[in-house]
């Protein structure tokens, strides 16, 4: 079936606002996500969870699961024939818990029954006797014993150098979840011989599909991961999940098997943003240059490791932000505790360090009593400077000071007495009304890597194909939502000439890894890819025929159509298989030194906020953002990741936290964890600044990451400006702001 | 115990085990998948139906409960091969990135400018407050729903 | 599992008699979270939505079944703007009052309404009708006197509902948020005012000391009003847990009361 609207469809190549090619089915209700997925036949999967942070299981008994009618299977770590531990940096958690439980939630055991009813059923007769022990939930204990995942060191410049003025502060996260809507979900279809297909929403399925068969205990080609669709991601799909669970439901029964996590299910079986405590000390001369920063940083991990090392590497090398520094000591530490594990989300460190030392930049410029934006402008990193952190050369573009400079000239909304409900705190709550408002105005900078850091080889495969009806661009990079999709095809219809493009997401079978969705990558990576095999294939292709241009219709060799598209896929060629690569990075040395990273973004944000200093309530007016994108490569899918991101700063500046109680998760709901509604977003205003990267499609540089680290703190300094609080943990909660 | 109810005008006679949700009774046993399952407790929308009239949210509606009741779901938006005006909307301005939440938008959408064919900007913020969105930060929804709204000022989109 | 779908409110009661263990079912919007999250499993339901009755609202006898979009539109003032705070308007379109009632949360946003004006509960069952006052009907955390064979069919206001009436409810966010602290504040003409409150402790609770002390005072000063919000936030008796503190609800209390009385003097 088309479709047809009466708008006309725009199709088109770099720098439109192409359309989605996935668009009409998502509006219409027929795009199938992973929870939509189901075969014949197929069974219910479910879990066991534990309900206690830190315990010892002493008994568990399966056989009255197995009695309950319409069950297929019961297992637990025994019945995994391979490797019995996954992980994406260490293998360090158990499949199914392996007699001991380190975090709430943690999975037990799994269940495959004929519906969702009979798998509970089951889940509920699992006798479970536990020996509770006491959690190790507290951050700085676990520093104290050295529970550590992670710690790192990095000293840069001439440390005895000291400064006129000095600040310093102690500042706090909370931790905050990715919360896609779209819940885990996966199915598994065994195919009889041993082997099993699954079906699933994830954000890098070869490293499932290394961790699955380790499990399994099979050889590569016996298990092929698909990509479903996939409903949001932000870090919370990067880990496995149900993966392993649901190909081993499914090779146990030798049925496809189902398996969809509720909602609370869902917090307990994802990774959250690491919380953080950070000390920070800031020191510069009389008029204003930043001379040393001394920071430590301590994140909780939780029970497993996740990507905690990378984390924490990030969250240290972004310690001093945006700034030129050559003095710096940053220690941090990534402990293991019994709190949930922490892992991705959108930012991966960056976050919580740019909430550290933008709200020091502001307590050093009223320290100094220098405006808090010529106190980063005079300090603003350029290209040819060194990063603070790691010393490495920044080579790339960097416009700092521009970004700064041309947020600052945005003019700012009117300052007049609100009259809808929807624009006082307290919305239609009713508890305000104009003459308890005070406004307050924040700036924040903050910068992020671009790509994997510390010599990972995150490379992306792309295999591009020409046909008589179009292009095929082969991927096995997961489309979450952001808009990777769009931007290959618009990619290869620039390079090509050829309007209709479809994107085809491949298996691990059928095509090497394309990396992580993650660390804002993809467009410069999967991007990349398919504009260096459509380049490369084009070049080959006008080459072998003598052609000076090619388009859908075929060679062209001055204005003469010399083959035509049907027989240049007769001859050949049509494909190009790539595997691309950035430029290399090194790891650091002892002291954290080294050149780390392949490339930089910067974004400031302004947060213009209005408060009712009396009830602690905070009605967010407007963002405005000015972001480093090096070429915008589709306008309206650029902001719509813009003013997502600063959507979940947002949240993490005002209401997003999840609450724990010795270990245990208190709000695994969308009741008590506040997501921002329509009636809590601000309107955003967004600039872009398009400085080429140095290693990227047409310059362009990832843009999904930097809207969510720098608006928050731009949010927490407005609230300080309005109330003269001191702001110093987000979320901020009313009592922060009341004074209680 | 079966019930009868009519879906996107089609009369369906189904059976209903327990207390399971409308929501359930959709996606699982008549082949509507389109209405989404977040959060089972009301608080994102994604589940927004139309029933006798009324958006609800599925996941609260006991499916026992719609016995001789009508239900209109986002597959019951689009007429054959033309997209509904808010379907088109939401797409022209940007408003679909993963697009779990865009079939609840659709049918609350839709009944708003159904009631409403010129709502106000902090009209729309207010009716569809129950829509959760985690990608797009909402703007380019409002966009879309903004330039509507203006073409229903001009005289019919 | 059974189910009845009444079409009249006598038919309703003959199938709760039949079982007194049925759950009854109205908007669904308590009844189905309980249900999505295992924590229920109804074997026979009465489903309520059927009966035209209990949507009936005339003159002061709201309906149970009366939803929160219909209360938004209705004559009271402080009754509508607590309708808006409600959920979102998918909840709205299915919740009811009837429903806000038996679930007797003490968040509960129609509560402190009825509690500010004194409002009682109309139930029906096997001995007959009977009319509770709601500290009569609502005796603990979630808890009622409903006997199993009764249905609540309306919430009825007393004759005099003063002009002067305010509703205010905090939360963190804008929409779709259980309130930290509500409260409903009635000015009457003759100077008396009620002050009920919602969050704050195991039911609504009226703030009688306040209450009194602000009844005698027709132009309150600056000072006085300072000294009611005190005692209101002296007489709450808020806990602290995941949604808010104990010190934030006890501070918060105050300020709000003090706000509706002093939209009601203003009115």
């Amino acid at each position: 079936m088309t479709f047809t609207t009466e708008r006309r469809e725009t199709r088109s190549g770099v720098g439109t606002s192409a359309d989605r090619p996935d668009g009409i089915p998502k509006v219409t209700g027929d795009f199938a996500y992973a929870s939509d997925l189901s075969a014949r036949g197929s069974l219910w999967g479910a879990t066991l969870r534990s309900p206690h942070p830190h315990a010892r299981i002493t008994r568990l008994d399966i056989g009255p699961a197995l009695r309950v009618p319409g069950v297929s299977a019961v297992l637990t770590l025994d019945d995994v024939p391979g490797r019995k531990v996954f992980g994406l940096e260490e293998a360090d958690q158990p499949v199914l818990a392996d007699g001991l439980v380190r975090y709430w939630g943690e999975p037990i055991a799994i269940v495959a029954a004929s519906d969702v009813e009979d798998a509970n059923r089951a889940i509920a007769a699992i006798v479970v006797e536990y020996d509770v022990l006491e959690p190790l939930v507290d951050p700085e204990e676990a520093d104290r014993r050295n529970e550590t995942f992670r710690r790192m060191t990095i000293r840069r410049g001439d440390q005895t150098v000291r400064g006129e003025v000095v600040v310093e502060g102690v500042y706090e996260t909370g931790m905050q979840d990715q919360a896609p809507l779209g819940l885990e979900a996966g199915l598994a279809m065994p195919d009889g011989e041993g082997g099993v297909d699954l079906f699933v929403a994830t954000q890098w399925s070869h490293v499932d599909h290394e961790q699955i068969v380790a499990a399994l205990g099979l050889p590569d080609d016996r298990v092929r991961v698909h990509l479903s669709g996939i409903g949001g991601a932000f870090g919370a799909r990067e880990d496995v999940s149900l993966q392993i669970h649901l190909c081993l439901l499914a090779l146990h029964t030798g049925r496809p098997v189902r398996m969809v996590y509720n909602r609370a299910e869902s917090f307990a079986g994802h990774v959250h943003r690491h919380p953080s405590r950070m000390w920070y000390r800031h020191e510069a001369t009389r008029d204003g240059r930043l001379v040393r920063v001394t920071a430590r940083l301590l994140l909780d991990g939780g029970a497993y490791m996740s990507s905690s090392r990378a984390v924490m590497a990030n969250a240290s090398y972004f310690a001093v932000g945006p700034y030129r520094c050559d003095s710096v000591e940053v220690d941090g530490a990534m402990v293991r505790t019994n709190n949930p594990p922490c892992g991705a989300m959108r930012g991966f460190g960056a976050v919580q360090s740019c909430f550290g030392y933008e709200s020091q930049m502001d307590r050093l410029a009223a320290a100094l009593g220098m405006d808090p934006l010529e106190l980063r402008l005079g300090n603003a990193l350029h290209p040819g400077d060194h990063m603070p952190t790691t010393g490495q050369q920044i080579t790339g573009s960097l416009p700092t000071a521009e970004v700064i400079e041309r947020l600052r000239a945005i003019p700012l909304p009117p300052d007049v007495a609100a009259s809808h409900p929807l624009h006082l705190p307290g919305g239609t709550g009713l508890t305000t009304s104009p003459d308890h408002v005070v406004r307050g105005v924040g700036y924040a900078v903050g910068i992020k890597n671009l790509m994997f850091s510390e010599t990972f080889d995150d490379y992306t495969e792309v295999r591009l194909l020409i046909t008589p009806v179009g292009v095929e661009v082969h991927t096995a990079a997961a489309e979450v939502g952001q808009g990777l999709v769009t931007v290959c095809q618009q990619i290869a219809r620039t390079v090509l000439d050829i309007e209709h493009v479809a994107v085809i997401f491949d298996d691990t079978s059928q095509i090497g890894s394309a990396g992580s969705t993650s660390a804002s990558r993809q467009t410069q990576m999967t991007g990349g890819a398919v504009l260096a095999a459509a380049t490369e294939l084009r070049d080959v292709i006008l080459a072998e025929y003598g052609g000076d241009r090619l388009d859908g219709r075929g060679v062209w060799r001055q204005a003469e159509l010399t083959v035509t598209i049907d027989e240049l896929c007769r001859r050949g060629p049509t494909e190009r298989h790539v595997r691309f690569r950035h430029p290399p990075t090194e790891k650091p040395d002892e002291n954290g030194q080294g050149n780390v990273h392949v490339d930089f973004a910067v974004a400031a944000h302004r947060a213009v906020v209005d408060v009712d200093p009396e009830l602690g309530l905070v009605h967010v007016v407007r963002i405005d953002t000015v972001q480093d994108v090096g070429k915008v490569l589709n306008p309206r899918a650029l902001v719509g990741q813009v003013e997502g991101g600063i959507m979940q700063g947002v949240g993490l500046a005002v209401m997003e936290r999840l609450v724990l109680d010795r270990g245990v998760v208190r709000n695994a709901n969308f009741t008590d964890y506040l997501l921002p509604t329509f009636a809590d977003a601000p309107p955003v205003v967004t600039v872009f600044v398009e400085e080429p990267s140095h290693f990227g499609p047409f310059g362009a540089k990832g843009a999904g990451e930097p809207p969510t680290i720098s608006s928050t703190p731009a949010v927490a300094a407005a609230i300080r400006a309005a109330t003269g609080r001191p702001i110093t943990r987000v979320p901020v909660r009313p009592d922060d702001i009341v004074g209680l | 115990m079966r019930i009868t109810v009519t879906v996107n005008g089609i009369d369906h006679a189904v059976d209903v085990r327990g207390a399971e949700s409308l929501l359930y009774l959709l996606r699982e046993e008549l082949a509507l998948p389109g209405s989404k399952n977040a959060c089972e407790q009301g608080e994102c929308g994604s589940c927004s139906v139309v029933l006798d009239g009324d958006v609800v949210c599925a996941c609260l509606v006991m499916a026992a409960d719609v016995n001789g009741s009508t239900v209109r779901t986002v597959e019951g938006y689009a007429d054959h091969e033309v997209l509904h005006p808010v379907q088109a909307a939401l797409l022209d301005g940007g408003g679909v990135q993963c697009g779990f939440c865009t079939p609840g938008f659709v049918v609350a959408a839709a009944e708003l400018f159904d009631a409403n064919p010129v709502p106000s900007t902090d009209q729309i913020r207010e009716a569809l407050a129950g829509n959760v969105c985690r990608c797009t930060g909402y703007g380019a929804i409002m966009r879309g729903l903004e330039e509507l709204a203006a073409r229903n000022v001009g005289g019919g989109a | 599992m059974d189910c009845d779908w009444p079409h009249d409110l006598d038919a309703a009661l003959r199938a709760l008699q039949s079982d007194p263990d049925a759950t009854l079912l109205a908007g669904g919007t308590d009844v189905m979270v309980e249900v999505n999250a295992g924590h229920a499993h109804p074997a026979h339901v009465v489903a309520l939505r059927r009966v035209e009755e209990l949507r009936t609202w005339e003159g002061n006898r709201i309906g149970a079944g009366t939803t929160y979009t219909t209360m938004e539109r209705g004559p009271h003032p402080a009754l509508a703007q607590l309708a808006r705070t409600v959920g979102s308007p998918q909840i709205r379109n299915a919740g009811t009052i009837g429903g806000n009632l038996g679930t007797a949360s003490p968040a509960g946003d129609s509560l402190p309404f009825l509690a500010a004006l004194d409002a009682s509960v109309e139930l029906h069952g096997a001995g007959g009708g009977r009319v509770l006052r709601w500290d009569e009907f609502i005796t603990g955390v979630k808890r009622t006197a409903r006997r199993p064979d009764e249905i609540i069919v309306a919430a009825v206001l007393p004759d005099e509902v003063p002009l002067r009436q305010a509703f205010g409810k905090i939360g963190v966010r804008n929409a779709m948020v259980i309130s930290m602290v509500s409260a409903c504040v009635m000015r009457y003409d003759d100077g008396r005012t009620a002050v009920a409150l919602g969050a704050v402790g195991p039911t609504p609770l009226r703030a009688r000391t306040a209450e009194a002390m602000i009844s005698v005072e027709p132009a309150p000063s600056d000072a006085t009003l300072a000294e009611f919000a005190r005692l209101v936030s002296q007489e709450v008796r808020p806990i602290t847990d995941h949604r808010g503190t104990e010190a934030y609800r006890r501070h918060a209390s105050g300020v709000l009361a003090r706000r509706l009385l002093e939209r009601c003097l203003a009115a």
